[in-house]
């Protein structure tokens, strides 16, 4: 499915480009209260009801890019500037993820079923035999719903022999897992934090690009222009995302300002060493299951909202968290950037010490762009360690699995506990509900990879290229195929 | 007439024509019907130079026959420009 082919992602990217490449010329002062102008001048038709409009919503967008959402807004009248003053001096990375920028929400109407005009008023009338409320009346014209009666069973859509009745979803919150984005009276969408779990499928969903994440893009920049070694963890999914091998992505990483590339693939490797032992200790002291933990939305998940789980889930650090480790353990000094395909690590690296910051592919792609770096032309440098192919390939479904499979039959002598391996993916409503059963131990299986994202962290909210496209380059890498 | 001549398709797939939309077209052969894939040849670019001088508005590019650039590319508007091209091939 192309999904670049939208609008909302190549202004998120445009407005990505302009920002780095201010910040990294030194002139993004002047200019950032005069991008939303630039981009969206009088002489040109709006994409919504107006070109103030998309200019505010521009402003918001900005606002994100610098790492303030809307909750941070105290008056509406503050320049951007005056935020990239203050992100300039931020030390520490915004504690949340996601925010809704309230002019962009459309305010989409609630979900409902809509009998569409393809309704012939037909004599059989299926739908209104089949509505257990009585919510439909056929009119001369068409059949109509009550609203006040009907209460979304959905029978009516699956007897209509025109397939007249249609239900209207609401994109976000038909997306988010938890049902933690929800409308307030006036109609706007607003994220509760105390069930978020960051897996930002809700900025993905939303075709008004009202979701929007805070990014810490300019500390990145800053700690390049104090001339610290920057480190870049790339994630295992990044094979794929841009037109480059990954000797190549070495080079530009370092044109683009980074000190290093580490591949986090080397820190899959210890996750996969080590759960692979925990794993078997835990079904020594007789537990009946054990899930991973390398997805930190599942991982939030569990804690806010699964409390069964809690014990199942792997206590080994997660790839990202074991590179981090390397890299600080190697230089004390250094300053570690995840770059990655997830909103959720922005969470997990808040409680890590050894992750600075974390940045995505779409933020990097920018970054490249911004620098006018060519990855396609560069010579490439020699990787200084290659990872274990098993280990890159934790970015694609059962990735985890496979490589824990693999450490465990090197195991040395011991027998290995029988892996009954299931894949929960992606993160959705049903699945929720069968954790909750794995956890209760009433469904079969002793050792569940949940990735939050459809296909593994190759599709997450923040990848450049598909995720079935991402998913084969990953899998190749990873000599699974 | 598809004779010998094909029509050439550059699709840029230079960094910045890549994140703003090439990675999609990368797999415009897949979008295109049989007669006109016979007809064209596809090549993919790195950078094709018209992203210099921090010109990204226009990105992604995709070039055919040498002479005519097309801006903002997309599968459809490319498919549309190519159609209308071989039209003009045949009628000469
Ligand atoms: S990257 Fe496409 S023209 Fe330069």
């Amino acid at each position: 499915m192309p999904s670049m082919n939208n609008a909302a992602e190549r202004v998120r990217r445009e407005l990505l480009i302009r920002v780095i490449r201010g910040e990294l010329d030194g002139t993004l002062d002047q200019e950032i209260d005069r991008i939303p102008i630039v981009m969206r001048p009088s002489d040109q038709p709006a994409s919504r009801c107006c070109i103030y409009k998309d200019r505010a919503v521009l402003k918001y967008r900005l606002m994100g890019i610098l790492g303030f959402g809307v909750e941070d807004e105290t008056d509406e009248a503050k320049p951007l500037r005056e935020y990239l003053a203050e992100a300039r001096l931020r030390r520490e990375p915004p504690k949340e993820v996601l925010s809704v920028a309230p002019v962009a929400c459309y305010g989409c109407i609630e979900s409902h079923y809509v009998i569409t005009n393809a309704c012939r008023a037909c004599f059989a009338r299926p739908c209104t035999f089949s509505c257990p409320k009585q919510a439909i009346t056929v009119g001369p014209k068409q059949a109509e719903i009550d609203h006040s009666k009907c209460i979304d069973c959905g029978k009516c859509t699956t007897v209509c022999p025109y397939k007249a009745i249609i239900r209207v979803p609401i994109p976000c919150e038909e997306a988010c897992p938890t049902g933690a984005i929800r409308k307030d009276e006036s109609g706007r969408e607003w994220i509760n934090f105390d069930t978020c779990i960051s897996c930002g499928k809700c900025l993905k969903a939303c075709p008004f690009s009202a979701v929007l994440e805070r990014s810490q893009i300019i500390e990145v920049i800053r700690a390049m222009k104090e001339g610290r070694r920057v480190v870049a963890m790339v994630a295992p999914a990044i094979i794929g995302q841009f037109p480059a091998t990954l000797e190549q992505l070495a080079e530009g990483l370092r044109k683009a300002g980074f000190s290093d590339m580490l591949e986090v693939a080397s820190g899959a490797e210890l996750t996969a060493r080590n759960e692979a032992k925990e794993f078997f200790e835990r079904m020594e002291r007789g537990d009946h299951l054990m899930t991973s933990s390398c997805c930190p939305a599942y991982v939030e998940a569990v804690r806010k909202l699964i409390p069964e789980m809690r014990k199942f889930v792997s206590a080994t650090p997660s790839p990202m968290g074991y590179s981090g480790r390397l890299a600080k353990e190697r230089d004390p000094e250094c300053v570690t950037v995840f770059i990655g395909p997830c909103v959720a690590k922005r969470k997990e690296a808040c409680s890590d010490p050894n992750v600075d910051y974390v940045m995505t592919f779409e933020e990097l792609g920018a970054l490249f762009a911004a620098r006018e770096i060519n990855l396609g032309t560069l010579e490439g440098l020699k990787l200084e360690r290659e990872a274990d192919p098993y280990a890159r390939g934790f970015g694609a479904g059962c990735g985890v699995t496979a490589a824990i499979l693999h450490e465990m039959s090197a195991g040395e002598g011991q027998t290995p506990p029988k892996i009954d391996g299931k894949l929960i993916n992606p993160l959705d409503r049903k699945n929720m509900r069968l954790l909750k059963l794995h956890a209760l131990g009433k469904l079969p299986g002793n050792f569940l990879e949940v990735m939050a994202c459809e296909g593994g962290c190759v599709g997450g909210p923040c990848a450049l290229v598909d995720a079935e496209k991402g998913g084969a380059a990953v899998r190749k890498l990873a000599r699974e195929e | 007439m598809g004779n010998g001549s094909k029509l050439k398709v550059e699709i840029c797939l230079g960094t910045t024509c890549f994140i703003l939309g090439a990675s999609e077209l990368q797999d415009l052969a897949q979008y295109l019907e049989p007669e006109l894939l016979d007809r064209v040849d596809i090549i993919g670019r790195t950078c094709l130079g018209f992203c210099k001088d921090r010109k990204f508005d226009g990105a992604p590019f995709v070039r055919l026959d040498e002479s005519i650039v097309i801006e903002r590319a997309t599968v459809a508007r490319v498919t549309e420009k190519i159609k209308a091209m071989l039209k003009e091939k045949d009628a000469e």
